[in-house]
């Protein structure tokens, strides 16, 4: 997804206007337009691919408003589908999932006053949503407008994925490989993070462990994939650390 | 086709570990922030795990079998060409499926 890269927020003190609670809706419809544009028909191809797959339809607005985070709902079907254990689906969701984890640092949570609205902006906290609140725009938003926006958010993306799903069920079954959806937002994802880290070693190393977990160990790819490659990067810190010390 | 008790535990393990990947962290914020080595790894795992995601979804690809190769590497280079072109994702994704749809449509009707 291309992500604008959002601000540095140096959250200065609230000085939120204080606009009435009427006028947030509309001010977030409008702030969630653009990126709603780009969620809605990633929904349907992901709503396509549950029914597709052989799930029920239902199981789209299900995952999608549920699980709500894009890249790991697409590889979970596959995985369902092929029996995959429940452990490898929890280190899956782990491991594509966990860069959430820095979006703590900068996510405006403190404006959002009431525990069910910011349990609700933390479950929705997903790459677009942080992206369009962190950034140098939102700082005036109030709580109540970032959480209309976070329910816009996901409405695009439920709403796509079950239309995608009532659509796949009339696509003939002639028509195959709708599932290179998945890796061409993958690819999309890689190629986005290759040019805002410019630098190689990084996916390179990550090539080679995945290619070795391919033909070494087939049955157990993502898994062994993954392990190497934290593997290799913590050897690579330790070494940079030691090099950085002599 | 599996059960629906299990498919629901498999959507249960994602929704639990979801969430509390983006609620731990406010809860324990402060040692995030110094630690290096988490720092290290949150700059450079993204681009790695996205990498190796895109592998997995070709598993099933065999370099045995070179005329499976055809639809998906032409698809890919349409994907990123477009991407490189327009950088806009929602294009790249449709343009490159939409090849790749219409290259394994016909391709496998034979």
């Amino acid at each position: 997804m291309h992500i604008p890269s959002p601000a540095v927020s140096v959250d200065s003190p609230e000085h939120a206007p204080a606009s009435k609670s009427s006028s947030e809706a509309p001010a977030a419809l409008k702030d969630s337009g653009a990126v709603g544009l780009g969620m809605f028909p990633l929904g349907v191809a992901f709503g396509v691919l549950v029914v597709h797959s052989g799930l029920s339809w239902w199981w789209a607005p299900v995952i999608s408003g549920l699980v709500y985070a894009g890249s790991l709902e697409f590889l979970l079907v596959g995985m369902i589908v092929a029996l995959a254990p429940l452990a490898q689906i929890a280190l899956s969701a782990f491991l594509i999932n966990f860069r959430h984890v820095f979006y703590a640092l900068s996510f405006p949570l403190h404006r959002v006053k009431s525990p069910a609205g910011k349990t609700y902006a933390v479950f929705g906290m997903t790459d677009e949503a942080y992206a369009l609140t962190s950034g140098v725009a939102a700082r005036s938003w109030s709580g109540r407008r970032i959480l209309w926006l976070q329910a816009f958010l996901q409405t695009y993306w439920v709403s796509g994925a079950t239309a995608g799903a009532l659509l796949g069920a009339v696509i003939p079954p002639q028509v195959v490989g709708l599932d290179f959806a998945l890796t061409a937002l993958f690819a999309v994802l890689t190629a986005d993070a290759v040019r805002a880290r410019r630098e190689l070693p990084t996916p390179v190393l990550a090539l080679i462990c995945a290619l070795v977990a391919r033909f070494a160990f087939p049955s157990q790819m993502l898994l062994v994939a993954f392990a190497l490659f934290t593997t290799a990067l913590l050897a690579r810190y330790a070494l940079t650390e030691r090099a950085a010390r002599a | 086709m599996p059960d629906t008790p299990h498919v629901f535990a498999a959507v249960a393990v994602c929704v639990a570990i979801t969430f509390g990947l983006r609620a731990l962290p406010f809860a324990v914020l402060t040692p995030l922030r110094t630690s290096a080595v988490v720092h290290y790894l949150n700059a450079r795992m993204p681009v790695g795990v996205m990498l190796i995601l895109t592998v997995y979804t070709l598993r099933d690809l065999s370099p045995a079998a070179p005329r499976q190769l055809v639809a998906p590497a032409i698809a890919l280079a349409v994907t990123l060409g477009l991407h490189h072109w327009r950088h806009h994702a929602v294009l790249s994704i449709f343009g490159g499926t939409a090849v790749h749809v219409a290259l394994a449509s016909t391709l496998t009707s034979h």
